[in-house]
């Protein structure tokens, strides 16, 4: 019996998901809508980015909502020289860890720095949204994170 | 903490892995399905010590549909054992550590004598960098399809950054890791490498360079647990688990410290690691610098023989690995190779989920 | 919690639309790849256990009873009983067969396992239970190894098989 009988074919999955955000996640979103970045008061004071209903250390509710942003510390990063397909900007960038003024916990997204040796951690970045029209309350209405300054 | 908490993790009754096979991993088996794959296995686990499917009282297995593609894979994949009459059956979305001590529970509840656990992991039919990418917080880190090559680059960046490690200590290990992985025979990745050759490798995702990284494998495995008089009757030598216990972080990465491992240590605290000294650990660290943060959250020396298989880094079946490294560690203390040894599984990215099994020889 | 007040006229964000697309290299494995090949020539190839002697078709390449490798092929006639069937009333996106519609387990004389088939030249409300059927396939130069060579099942005029012969794989 040879092995090499058996047969493949290629198959693509698709699931069109659309997902209730609810009222924290939908106000960090609308947020993003209209250019703006906040985050939520933890039970101990802490402000989280980006928010959530529970505190992901305690799990007790959260509080008021705060601004902030829209620059922070890069408290970590990766360099990616070649991005895949779907990540978010074609051309080499950095992910990173981003804590943004005024809060206590990081986000996750990109940096667009030009090249690793522009990036260290502890580096101030702020944010660049798309253009107003072009925002649908996603992660994606941040185009990238960039050094404050303006490097690249 | 009360008596009964300070307990949890720990066994009350003797339960011991009593037989343990795998697949040769391999990059890729695209003549196999998943049945087909997991038959010999099976087969091995059970011929092993010389009994049948109708010798376990309950099976339960790890595996992940997304992973192929295919939705119940693992109700499909129950036809390799043959589960005729019906049995108690239970699957778990995780790897098959987890499955093992699901069963592990129901044994030291006294509902079982017996067990088989099996898991399935087929890496390669699919994109597992998009994948992965989909375990991750649906909202805020998902959409932006960040895979775990860059997220674990993060984790290995924050390492160097608060100096725990170096570029060159990830190269050492993984040297060391493919180095001993030339004793396995089920390994997929083996060779001598000196870690300056590795050095010259390219970046994937800076600071990891392609060395760091674990292999892309297609690889199942299975594990019979019994208890006590079983065990023995079963096992001229079983590897007795002492103590068995698994913890969880926030899936939060940039609310987490991804230098350390609160969970595993947490895990490895309430299973007993510490009464006594381990010969070996077998450690599911996926990324060369995960094992740095491991090590130290078990607590480990350098007297203890890290990975003697070769650990993920020889091979990672995506859903099998963290199982495999239990059987790794049963295989050594049956052989006599160790008295007492640890086992660790994670799952989720950057070490968010962390299992720790203890066991021990006669 | 305060509401953020938005800028423009558009309400709060209440839904974020994820959509996921994987693209995968799928192998049916040996045994399957076995069945899918018959279809190719217009035959049903089933594997036989050797523990309990039950021929399955398609094989997934064990017996789900015994969980040992089906190993002997066995080519399957092209004929067959209706074990039991559903009327189809409902019509659903990317339908292609006219409503109602007959959705049957066939099993194939030979077979210890049926497996579904649409069932056509016969008006719905005259399907039955026992019904024997035979394979409809595409031209010969229209094969794959797919169902999709198989169009349906269609009376072939026997008398309807006795209850006892079928009633173990209803
Ligand atoms: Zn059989």
């Amino acid at each position: 019996m040879p092995d090499s009988e058996a047969l493949h074919a290629s198959h693509r999955l698709e699931y069109p998901y659309s997902r209730s955000v609810g009222p924290v996640i939908g106000a960090f979103l609308t947020g993003l809508r209209d250019g703006r970045l906040l985050g939520v008061k933890g039970s101990n004071g802490s402000v989280i980015v980006p928010p959530t209903e529970y505190d992901p250390t305690t799990g007790d509710d959260t509080g008021d909502m705060v601004d902030v942003g829209p620059g922070g510390v890069v408290e970590s990063w990766a360099w990616v020289s070649h991005p895949l397909p779907k990540h978010p900007l074609t051309t080499p960038f950095a992910w990173a860890l981003v804590r943004l003024d005024g809060a206590d916990t990081a986000l996750l997204h990109a940096v667009d720095s030009g090249g690793p040796d522009e990036l260290a951690t502890g580096d101030r970045v702020t944010v660049r949204f798309r253009p107003a029209a072009e925002r649908i309350g996603a992660m994606a209405d941040i185009e990238a994170f960039v050094p404050e300054g303006g490097a690249a | 903490m009360s008596a009964a908490a300070s307990a949890a993790g720990r066994t009350n009754r003797p339960v011991s892995v009593a037989s343990f096979a795998q697949a040769h991993n391999v990059r890729r088996d695209d003549e196999h399905n998943e049945v087909e794959m997991l038959m010999p296995v099976v087969a091995e686990v059970f011929g092993a010590i010389g009994i049948t499917k109708d010798d376990v009282d309950f099976i339960c297995s790890g595996s992940s549909d997304y992973l192929i593609g295919g939705p119940f894979s693992f109700v499909t994949a129950l036809d390799a054992v043959g589960v005729w009459p019906p049995k108690p059956e239970s699957h778990v979305e995780m790897d098959g550590a987890w499955a093992l001590y699901e069963a592990w529970v129901l044994l030291q509840e006294g509902e079982i004598d017996a067990a088989l656990v099996y898991c399935f992991g087929r890496s390669s039919p699919g994109n597992l960098n998009e994948i992965l990418a989909l375990q991750l917080d649906p909202y805020y880190v998902a959409p932006l399809w960040p895979d775990p090559v860059s997220l674990a680059a993060l984790q290995a960046r924050a390492l160097i950054d608060a100096g725990k490690a170096t570029e060159e200590d990830f190269a050492a290990i993984a040297s060391r890791s493919r180095r001993d992985a030339l004793s396995n025979p089920n390994a997929q990745v083996a060779n001598d490498t000196p870690a300056q050759t590795l050095l010259e490798d390219e970046y994937v995702v800076s600071p990891l360079r392609r060395h760091a990284l674990p292999p892309i494998t297609d690889g199942v495995a299975a594990i019979v647990l019994a208890a006590g008089d079983k065990a023995r009757r079963w096992s001229k030598s079983p590897a007795w688990i002492t103590g068995f216990d698994h913890r969880i972080e926030t899936h939060s990465l940039g609310a987490r410290d991804l230098t350390s491992s609160s969970s595993t240590a947490m895990a490895a605290q309430r299973a007993g690691l510490s009464d006594g000294p381990v010969d070996i650990a077998e450690i599911h660290a996926p990324f060369a610098h995960q094992e740095i943060i491991l090590v130290e959250a078990l607590g480990l020396d350098d007297t203890v023989a890290i990975n003697p298989s070769g650990g993920a880094l020889a091979a990672n079946p995506i859903m099998s690995a963290g199982l495999i490294r239990i059987g790794e560690a049963a295989s050594r203390i049956s052989s006599g190779q160790a008295r007492r040894a640890v086992a660790h599984a994670t799952s989720g990215p950057c070490l968010q989920q962390n299992l720790v099994c203890v066991l021990e020889g006669e | 919690m305060a509401d953020p007040t938005t800028t423009e006229d558009l309400g709060p964000v209440t839904t974020l639309a994820t959509p996921i697309r994987l693209d995968f290299e799928f192998t049916p494995g040996v045994a399957q790849s076995r069945f899918l090949r018959g279809l190719e020539q217009g035959k049903f190839m089933g594997q036989r256990c050797p523990t309990c002697g039950k021929v399955y078709v398609p094989s997934r390449g064990s017996c789900p009873t015994d969980g040992v490798p089906t190993t002997e092929d066995v080519a399957l006639a092209n004929v067959g009983t209706v074990t039991t069937y559903c009327v189809v009333n409902v019509p659903f996106a990317g339908q292609s067969i006219e409503i109602p519609y007959i959705c049957a387990q066939v099993l194939l004389d030979g077979a210890n396992i049926s497996f579904m088939g649409l069932i056509q030249e016969i008006p719905a409300d005259q399907i039955r239970m026992g019904m024997r059927v035979e394979a409809v396939w595409v031209e010969p130069d229209q094969l794959t190894p797919s169902l999709e060579s198989v169009r349906y099942f269609r009376p072939n005029g026997e008398p309807d098989a006795d209850y006892e012969t079928y009633k173990e794989y209803l």
